[in-house]
């Protein structure tokens, strides 16, 4: 399975991952730093990023994707440029829906990213309508949707899957469980809090649904096993269940995002003893990009030098998304009303 | 005019629609034989069960699949049988079809049609009869409509079908198996959201729709032998509401009464009264009087549902109240 990918396009992965966490690191920056760009409330994808991106390597361009409040990660796996992303994260007209969507609603129809629900579970009927869609149409289509482990209390879950089932629609439903200690990420037997199953995968599994259980944090465990199931869901074998396992990063157990200890310092990676106490344990055994970086390096594909040399260039990068955000016009009182009816 | 009966007409401005356009397909529960009431029977036959689908009972989802199918290439009708089980598919019509052109900044339309029956008629209680449609009319991003006779069954259907928005289509139980009057003017309208005047009037202006256009037709008969010549509306579209065709009348009778079937508390006859006072205060000669139903769910007796429902000689009476008249 280590190698399904090329060393060229492992180190575009964590190239991506890179940019997909500082540009998480931007919109807390813009949060925290900079007086009413974001006044509600707000979620980052910080600490899923192997996750997100090894699904969304595995899908094609004419694929659908749907996704959460945790959506800008998403989007930038998808291959969306982190300065319309955090443009619309600040309500601007250069955010990809012109400040209508805001942090929880990016919508990125160029990239099939058709909707981003606040709603917990919303994205899961319409991502099974849309695979109705596309098997109706005899494309090859898949339609993938990104959801937390909650989503699985919601009964339009249970609706949609037992739809997807019957039809044998081309919908892969990724579950990102973000509530897993990490010796609970490896597969086997894994309580859930709130839900009465043992398991979540108990749930599809009765309605017949081919189900996965996959170490989230680990983008080359995600990539081939998406990858397999893409093809089978273009095939007609679908609908798939996917649990992604993953272990909270320690500055979501807040109200808000915090970054503990400041932005991420790709030193952390090499000796996470010296990151604030309460990283070091994710830093060691959870964290998506330190566990890559320090595999690619061990294996030869990289050295520590190019991996500092590519974090720099994330930075960057998501410095200039912000720098491109900030920049961008504020919406026009008198078109508050634009795009009420198409 | 149409010698059809409401649920043929409508019938056949679907089967028209789906001829015309591979991507119009019908979601609902047991459509593929008929539906609840038969407006879809034999629709199966002709466009197979991939475009006449039957579905789980799971509104909710019913509802969500329409709207990701209307943004991934389809032109979806949903049917939900009873307007009172729309409150199990809230969340995805509210949510998301409402609102998904907006927040994607215009990126995706939603076009799709949720076709739903109402009306208390026949004693089927508080959950299979309720009017709700003020509800819709509160969400911003969906169009409401309401027809009121079956040649507006057809012409609605086919211009909710090619609306690129999403359109809640009522549909009034007690008007499915009617035929139209002889002498109902269906062929002066323009529009898919205009008003129609059915009946000209001089002295008040009675606006109603659905089933309640037919009682307010009875009750300006009623009125004009007593001396009370009557104009009456057919709103047709609730979302947006033709108030140009409002107002003129107004200007002409200077008496506004707004009928509808559902309960008056929060319906829209509120919001009609407040527009049109607002745009015609100078012309009203009287308050504007509403007639709906009482703020109690609907009974299922039919002796109280007979006291539930608003009524010709109801509509008579709140006119005569306008003139000072007991």
């Amino acid at each position: 399975m280590a190698t399904a990918l090329s060393n060229a396009a492992l180190r575009a992965a964590l190239y991506r991952m890179l940019l997909m966490r500082r540009a998480e690191e931007e919109v807390i920056d813009l949060a925290t730093n900079h007086e009413n760009e974001i006044r509600g409330h707000y979620h980052v994808y910080i600490g899923q990023e192997s996750s997100g991106l090894g699904a969304c390597l595995a899908l094609g361009p004419d694929d659908y994707v749907w996704t959460t409040h945790r959506n800008h990660g998403h989007v930038i796996a998808r291959g969306g440029e982190p300065g319309p992303v955090i443009a619309e994260v600040i309500g601007r007209t250069n955010g990809y829906n012109k400040g209508r969507g805001g942090t929880f609603h990016v919508i990125a129809k160029h990239l099939g990213i058709l909707q981003t629900s606040g709603i917990v579970g919303g994205c899961v009927p319409m991502a099974v309508g849309a695979a109705f869609s596309i098997k109706t149409r005899k494309t090859d289509q898949v339609s993938l949707v990104f959801f937390g482990d909650g989503v699985l209390e919601e009964g339009a879950f249970h609706e949609a899957i037992n739809m997807a089932s019957l039809w044998k629609l081309p919908v892969i439903f990724m579950c990102e469980n973000n509530s897993v200690p990490p010796e609970g990420r490896e597969q086997g037997q894994y309580p859930s809090s709130s839900l009465a199953a043992t398991q979540l995968i108990d749930v599809p599994n009765a309605m017949n649904i081919e189900s996965h259980i996959v170490d989230g944090s680990d983008i080359r465990a995600v990539a081939p096993l998406l990858s397999d199931l893409v093809v089978r869901a273009r095939n007609g074998e679908g609908p798939f269940f996917v649990e992604s396992r993953l272990t909270r990063w320690p500055g979501n157990m807040g109200a808000f995002p915090e970054l503990i200890g400041g932005p991420y310092q790709i030193g952390w990676v090499w000796d996470p003893s010296t990151a604030d106490a309460a990283l070091q344990s994710w830093l060691t055994d959870s964290d998506p990009i330190a566990l890559f970086a320090r595999a690619l390096v061990e294996e030869g594909v990289m050295s520590k030098a190019e991996v500092e040399a590519d974090d720099a260039k994330a930075s960057a990068e998501a410095a200039d998304a912000k720098a491109f955000a900030l920049s961008g016009p504020i919406p026009e009182p008198e078109s508050a009303m634009d795009y009420i009816f198409a | 005019m149409s010698q059809e009966r409401f649920i043929d007409s409508l019938r056949d401005g679907i089967s028209e629609e789906m001829r015309a356009d591979p991507r119009v397909i019908i979601f609902g529960e047991d459509v593929a034989v008929g539906g609840a009431f038969g407006v879809t029977g034999g629709l199966a036959d002709e466009f197979g069960d991939k475009r006449v689908i039957n579905t789980p009972i799971s509104e909710d989802t019913i509802m969500g699949m329409a709207v990701g199918a209307s943004i991934a290439g389809k032109r979806p009708i949903v049917e939900i049988m009873f307007m009172d089980f729309m409150t199990l598919a809230m969340s995805q019509l509210v949510n998301h079809a409402a609102k998904l052109h907006f927040m994607s900044g215009g990126q995706l339309d939603v076009p799709m049609v949720v076709r739903v029956q109402q009306g208390a008629q026949g004693g089927w209680g508080s959950q299979h009869s309720q009017s709700l449609e003020a509800w819709f009319a509160h969400v911003p991003g969906l169009k409401v409509v309401a027809p009121g006779n079956a040649a507006d069954a057809k012409l609605m259907i086919r211009a909710a079908i090619q609306d690129d928005s999403p359109v809640i289509f009522i549909e009034h139980r007690g008007l499915y198996f009617k035929t139209d009057p002889d002498d109902l003017p269906v062929n002066d309208i323009k529009g898919f959201h205009e008003a129609r005047v059915v009946r000209q009037g001089s002295d008040v202006t009675i606006v109603s729709y659905s089933r309640m256009v037919a009682d307010a037709l009875v009750a300006a008969e009623m009125l004009g032998a007593k001396g009370i010549s009557a104009e009456v509306i057919d709103l047709r579209s609730l979302v947006p509401i033709d108030m140009p065709t409002l107002i003129d009348s107004v200007q002409k009778t200077s008496r506004l009464l707004i009928a509808h079937e559902a309960v008056m508390q929060g319906g829209l006859g509120a919001e009609i009264a407040a527009q049109v006072q607002r745009e015609a205060f100078d012309y009203l000669d009287a308050p504007i009087e509403r007639v709906g139903a009482p703020f109690v769910p609907v009974p299922a007796s039919l002796a109280l549902e007979k006291e539930f429902v608003p009524d010709p000689a109801k509509i008579v009476a709140a006119v005569k109240r306008m003139f000072g008249r007991d």
